[in-house]
């Protein structure tokens, strides 16, 4: 053991070798390449040249437009990270993948707007709001958590489904199917753009966005250290731990999973509310919270920090990918290409980048 | 801490009294008609072949299972079933034969989730984590603290729980009981899997726990010698029923007992 332990050189692993190796290969590929495009040997109708060569050049020539592309990429990775920390927190504490999140995202919005259009001051509105997230909590706690408690994960997952189609059903009874406007200036969201002037281009920044990566981001940091640092944040983790230990120490397990559920709707109100203003109020918003699936497969379903790095890769890496590439596949690639980028990292690293290593003892 | 409603009972007195308890799964009668009593202060060992219904009682004690007949009196108050937040509140505390600990967590926050029900800051306080919520939980690290020096596991503060050998687990599940500041801790074989040296710490720990705090302790435990060293009295179990209660040198000689242990010639 000694012997072995005195030739093996400290600090270098076989893996950074690799990596290495990896690194000088990319370098040696696009001195190459860079060549190539010099000396003419291959231009612009060349497939190699258009894929690898050209969005670079775009990107170098127009640093405005990269700028641009990359901040609007932020601002929806962020409220990306938002949607996938609902799930991450839900997840973590009850081992439920709850498929209702984006319709809990739809129905808070809804909630919001049809109390408003029916007379209630908004900031009343959005108090009221809050309000029925928690009475969604402890209903779901009760009606649906606690009878199916040691169920197996699938039933559970399930009953989120059942959940779903339950919400736009009441959602659609209530405030009606068609699609509505955030009430953004009753609100006091800001309003308007500022064209900024960076490297000799106009970027602009629209206020609305500015105030959603913002307020996620903080909503985030609270989050994160909510759940890290305290007294129910521990109880949380707990939970998730083992459900027996959790009991034995006095820990309500009905009491967390309505701090949760709670949260991950305020989460959705947040979501529902920002997105809402840049777009509009419908059910079609929902499927901005399956964007939260390939992030979570990216982050790992356990990791908060998981759920922002996810975010953000896929938030920045569908805009660069629908400006740049997208041209060369006819546009319109920022709809699946979040999910094909989550099918690769399944097949490599399933776990997530940040998520616990599953480990299976046979 | 205990309720400020709650009586409190006397050094000799019984803690705690379980009185014709049953215990049935469909058709399987894990208990039937246990009746013994735990007094304030002392070492209760209860011992019995494998399947003999030790873990039953301790789950039956603490809420996990409710008798489906008899009840259980702790503290002067008689309950036919308990919630096992309410146990825990109560001040009955416990560690598990197959050790459930948060194994995600670290050593500190295992100890201190064992803490969970005496801080009571508000959601509000520990949102901002400053004010009251800070002091609260300085507070609380004091006494947590404290216990890690008492059971000597300073060196494994900051890892990760899962990380650890058993036998450190096993001391770390006896911390997190002991966060609770318990009046009953229950142990579900403290000792098991464990060698010697482990087993002799464990011991050291058990007595210390019950002479230095005043813990009553209910303890399981198969090593026959790690019993007769430690507990004041013992009760013996044996196919859901109880066989013999008393000394640990009255239960030895007890013909039932030693029966039950060895098999009986048919």
């Amino acid at each position: 053991m000694a012997s072995e332990a005195a030739v093996r050189r400290p600090g270098i692993e076989p893996r950074m070798v690799a990596w290495l190796f990896a690194a000088l290969g990319v370098a040696a590929l696009v001195v190459i390449l860079a060549i190539a495009a010099r000396t003419g040997a291959i231009g612009r109708g060349n497939l190699v040249y258009d894929v690898v060569v050209d969005p670079f050049v775009l990107m170098a020539q127009a640093p405005d437009l990269l700028v641009q592309t990359l901040w609007e990429g932020l601002v929806s990775g962020v409220l990306y990270a938002l949607i996938a920390l609902g799930f991450v927190l839900i997840f973590k504490a009850s081992g439920v993948f709850n498929f209702a999140q984006g319709i809990m995202v739809v129905f808070a919005a809804l909630t919001l707007v049809g109390l408003h259009e029916k007379g209630v001051p908004a900031l009343v509105a959005l108090v009221l709001a809050v309000g029925v997230m928690l009475v969604l909590a402890i209903a779901v706690e009760r009606v649906v958590l606690r009878p199916l408690v040691n169920q197996p994960d699938i039933i559970l997952f399930m009953a989120t489904f059942g959940l779903t189609y339950f919400l736009i059903g009441l959602g659609e009874l209530i405030f009606g199917g068609n699609p509505k406007q955030m009430i953004a200036r009753q609100l006091y969201l800001p309003q308007g753009a500022t064209d900024a002037a960076i490297f000799g281009g106009r970027v602009r920044f629209q206020h609305i966005d500015i105030a959603a990566a913002a307020i996620a981001s903080l909503m985030i940091a609270t989050l994160a250290v909510f759940f890290s640092k305290t007294r129910i944040g521990r109880a949380l983790r707990a939970v998730a731990d083992s459900h027996k230990a959790a009991l034995s120490v006095g820990i309500s397990l009905n009491q967390i999973w309505v701090i949760v559920w709670f949260t991950a709707g305020i989460v959705a109100l947040v979501t529902g509310i920002m997105w809402g203003a840049r777009s509009d109020v419908s059910f079609a918003l929902q499927i901005i919270a399956l964007k939260a699936l390939p992030v979570l497969i990216l982050g790992g379903f356990t990791s908060i920090p998981g759920a922002i790095v996810g975010g953000l890769i896929i938030g920045v890496g569908e805009k660069i990918g629908e400006f740049y590439w997208g041209p060369l596949l006819g546009g319109g690639i920022e709809s699946w290409l979040a999910y094909m980028i989550a099918l690769l990292f399944l097949l490599y690293r399933p776990q997530g980048l940040f998520g616990e290593k599953i480990i299976e003892r046979v | 801490m205990r309720a400020p409603d709650s009586p409190v009972v006397a050094k000799g007195d019984a803690l705690l009294a379980v009185e014709n308890v049953s215990l049935g799964f469909g058709g399987v009668k894990a208990l039937s008609d246990v009746s013994f009593d735990i007094r304030k202060g002392e070492i209760r060992a209860i011992i019995g072949p494998n399947g003999a219904g030790k873990t039953s009682m301790l789950n039956c004690i603490n809420g996990f299972y409710h008798p489906t007949d008899g009840c259980i009196t702790f503290k002067g108050r008689r309950r036919a079933r308990m919630r096992p937040h309410a146990a825990a509140r109560g001040g009955i505390a416990r560690t598990f034969q197959n050790v459930a600990l948060f194994k995600g967590m670290t050593t500190l926050d295992n100890l201190m989730a064992g803490r969970s029900l005496k801080m009571h800051k508000s959601f509000f306080w520990q949102l901002l984590r400053h004010g009251p919520a800070m002091e609260e939980e300085i507070a609380h690290r004091r006494v947590v603290e404290d216990i890690i020096d008492f059971l000597e596991i300073q060196a494994i503060r900051k890892v990760p729980v899962g990380k650890l050998p058993y036998g450190l687990q096993k001391r770390v599940e006896l911390g997190r009981a002991l966060a609770m500041e318990p009046e009953l801790l229950l142990l579900d074989e403290p000792m098991a899997g464990m060698n010697l040296e482990e087993k002799e710490d464990m011991s050291r720990f058990v007595l210390d726990v019950n002479q230095q705090f005043g813990t009553t302790i209910a303890l399981i435990e198969h090593d026959m010698g790690v019993v007769m060293d430690l507990s004041d009295r013992v009760v013996v179990l044996e196919y859901g029923r109880k066989i013999a209660d008393g000394k640990p040198d009255e239960v030895k000689r007890d013909q039932r007992v030693i029966d039950a242990y060895l098999g009986v010639a048919h």
